[in-house]
């Protein structure tokens, strides 16, 4: 979706403040805050970019007006409602008010070594041979699906250089909305900055993404 | 590094997701945000406390996952890797030609860090890492990001004017340097790997990491100069 969380390129939002001697967390709720997140994956049974959409999809308001993780919060609350493991009255109430829905697995701490160190590797087998070589022209597509989506919009329509081919991995444009890993094809391209920002090109400066197969055309 | 300005607080005051989030700056730019925060304090205690009710958390798995992000996985993980690779040119030819099991060495793995890349900056090319969708950013070697790395202001600027980040950051670029900006837009997680700075002839490992910046290996910053830190005897 074209949301608030596409931030690339856009104008307004002032200089970077780097905070100096900062902190891990900024206050106890943030501990708590990214560690039920984490925790909670297991027993919701979603996947990272279910979580992603989760955060990005929501008014442009909301998305600015909270910190960050306030943001993982929300998109949390969202995901186990979705699921009836919390239901909205609870929430506001702050209280259990209805009967816990069985889950699979949770996460125990014996455990957490062990699941931090294997990650969730997003790589595949290839099914296809890749479309594109290092060194071919591509156009990213103008798109916008309403869905989730990794194609940043600054790059939409720009013609740019496959410079690595990463590897077949999840599509998380799929694998968002439960509809498969659907794995694809993953490249990473270049853009000259004289091609992305013609009212400000730099022409020292290139900007990469990783981009799936089907956001790219051949050019 | 030569210092440009300090950081004002004037134009994004009232956005609190652009911002560190600070007591001090609580107190003089958001009167009502520590209430806020409060709320937010008591609501997540009242979410944890339902979630464990329900059988759906362990306390003690969310202990363990504070304390390795706190205090076990952070930057000196990323600063032992950048220092092997200035000291070991079989690592660094490995490091950038395969990051993952490179760094597997050292035992830096897992969540945020399954798929890695190093970059190397040379004196003719810089690289700095985003992630303008939302916060990727490489775990294992550098831990969870800070808050500048998630705020609008980086991720809108790092693309389109990196070398007005790099000044917000306090330093000027050469105007002859190329530069390249990573956006993290997949699972691939960049780790930038620093210049060894001049006048490091003969340093241990041990003491080249203390060399070794968080920013250095996102490519904000440069590593420190062997005259800002105190080299300890004996460790050579």
């Amino acid at each position: 979706m074209d949301g608030a969380h596409d931030m690339g390129g856009v104008a307004g939002f002032g200089p970077v403040r780097p905070e100096p001697n900062e902190p891990v967390f900024h206050a106890e709720w943030e501990r708590r805050a990214l560690a039920i997140t984490l925790a909670m994956a297991l027993p919701g049974g979603w996947n990272i970019d279910t979580s992603r959409f989760a955060r990005e999809n929501r008014p442009a308001d909301d998305y600015l007006g909270m910190s960050y993780y306030q943001i993982w919060l929300a998109g949390l609350e969202r995901l186990m409602q979705d699921r009836h493991l919390v239901e909205a009255d609870e929430l506001a109430a702050g209280k259990v008010l209805h009967p816990a829905k069985p889950v699979a697995k949770i996460l125990t701490a014996d455990e957490v070594p062990a699941v931090l160190r294997r990650g969730g590797p997003t790589e595949r087998p290839a099914s296809q041979p890749a479309l594109f070589a290092v060194g071919d022209r591509v156009r990213a597509k103008d798109i916008h699906p309403p869905t989730h989506i990794r194609l940043p919009r600054y790059v939409r329509g720009h013609v740019g250089r496959i410079e690595a081919v990463r590897g077949v991995h999840v599509f998380p444009d799929s694998n968002a909305h439960g509809h498969g890993e659907d794995p694809q094809w993953l490249y990473t391209v270049s853009f000259n900055g004289t091609e992305l920002w013609a009212d400000a090109p730099d022409p020292l400066l290139e900007v990469t993404v990783d981009a799936f197969e089907p956001y790219l055309e051949r050019a | 590094m030569l210092p440009l300005r300090s950081a004002s607080l004037d134009s994004a005051a009232g956005y609190p997701y652009f911002r560190a989030m600070t007591d001090h700056e609580h107190h003089h730019d958001h009167h009502h945000d520590h209430s806020e925060l409060s709320e937010t304090d008591l609501r997540v205690r009242a979410l944890e406390s339902i979630l464990i009710e329900k059988g759906y958390l362990d306390p003690a798995a969310l202990d363990v996952l504070i304390e390795t992000y706190e205090s076990k996985v952070g930057p000196r993980n990323g600063a032992r890797v950048v220092a092997r690779a200035w000291t070991d040119p079989a690592f660094r030819d490995r490091l950038l030609k395969d990051a993952t099991p490179a760094i597997g060495e050292l035992g830096y793995a897992g969540r945020q860090g399954e798929h890695i890349v190093t970059v190397e900056n040379t004196p003719e090319l810089h690289n700095m890492v985003v992630c303008t969708l939302c916060s990727c950013y490489p775990w294992p070697v550098l831990g969870l990001p800070p808050v500048w790395y998630k705020s609008a202001p980086y991720r809108a600027k790092a693309v389109k004017d990196p070398r007005g980040v790099l000044r917000d950051f306090g330093f000027e670029l050469p105007a002859t340097t190329k530069i390249r900006v990573w956006d993290s837009t997949a699972e691939v997680r960049y780790f930038v790997l620093p210049m060894r700075p001049e006048g490091t002839e003969g340093w241990s490992e041990d003491e080249l990491a203390e060399l070794v910046t968080r920013d250095s290996m996102i490519g904000t910053g440069l590593p420190k100069r062997p005259d800002q830190v105190q080299r300890s005897e004996g460790t050579s």
